[in-house]
């Protein structure tokens, strides 16, 4: 099943396993004890994000090593960025705008 | 640079909005006015080097505002906010469109849904703005519409600030 990324970062586990994996390869076990939730819910969240292509697989040995695909999360950090750049000028802008308002009333 | 507040910007896939909150060194009823009076929304509304152009504005539920975003070349593009909720200080609510000169909604193109919420805090006025879209596959078509070009200069520019800003 093809997914779009933006389903990777939509659910804060998903964010917060992209955090971890980001740092160092990782298996489903040793995400896991990062946290509350089952071994079951980690493999979910592994799959979606196989399916988003943000993580692959790497087997080593018997155990398998999810890493991240450095690539498609640039990808996304571009997208999103732009967009969080077109609020930041704008409002950059409307600080000017709202100091000349604080003139005006003085 | 100036030492600004940043943008605290949040896409939320399962309801497909875009969540953007920044914080202003101005009273509610100066942050309140920059959004709802022409002549100072055109000062900011467009990102440099675009401009924002109002040809009206109707500020009252069931009013519009029909404005252009006008490039560097002169190029325009044009939508409308159809105002459907208004609580003075407090919120507006608006339906955008991709539209012609005269208000001729774009019909291929879905609108989206904004919800503007202001806050008060000391000295400082808290902006809220939620942007639902129909799908997020929207938000690349508009970015594609109208700022793509506009903004790679600014981006260029701007991209060390935000280096360290990953998700």
């Amino acid at each position: 099943m093809r997914r779009d990324v933006f389903q990777a970062i939509a659910d804060p586990s998903r964010r917060a396993i992209i955090g971890l994996i980001a740092l160092q390869a990782m298996t489903p076990n040793a995400l896991a004890e990062h946290f509350d939730t089952s071994r079951q819910a980690i493999s979910k969240h592994l799959k979606i994000l196989t399916e988003c292509q943000i993580v692959k697989q790497d087997p080593q040995g018997r155990e398998i090593y999810y890493k991240l695909e450095t690539a498609k999360m640039k990808e996304i950090d571009e997208w999103l960025e732009q967009f969080r750049q077109i609020w930041e000028n704008r409002f950059n802008e409307l600080d000017q705008v709202l100091l000349t308002i604080k003139t005006i009333e003085k | 640079m100036k030492n600004n507040e940043l943008v605290d910007f949040s896409i939320d896939k399962e309801n497909n909005t875009v969540n953007v909150k920044r914080v202003f060194a101005a009273p509610i009823s100066n942050v309140w006015a920059a959004w709802i009076e022409r002549e100072l929304l055109d000062q900011w509304w467009a990102p440099k080097p675009w401009k924002s152009k109002t040809k009206s504005m109707d500020f009252k539920v069931g009013g519009r505002r029909l404005y252009a975003m006008v490039g560097p070349e002169g190029e325009e593009h044009w939508a409308i906010a159809d105002y459907t909720v208004i609580s003075p200080k407090t919120n507006f609510k608006y339906l955008d469109a991709f539209c012609d000169s005269d208000g001729n909604i774009t019909e291929d193109f879905p609108r989206s849904d904004w919800n503007v919420d202001f806050t008060e805090s000391g000295n400082t006025t808290i902006v809220y703005v939620t942007i639902k879209h129909e799908n997020l596959s929207d938000l690349e078509t508009i970015i594609e519409m109208g700022f793509k070009e506009g903004f790679t200069m600014t981006l260029n520019e701007l991209a060390n600030i935000f280096l360290s800003n990953q998700i």
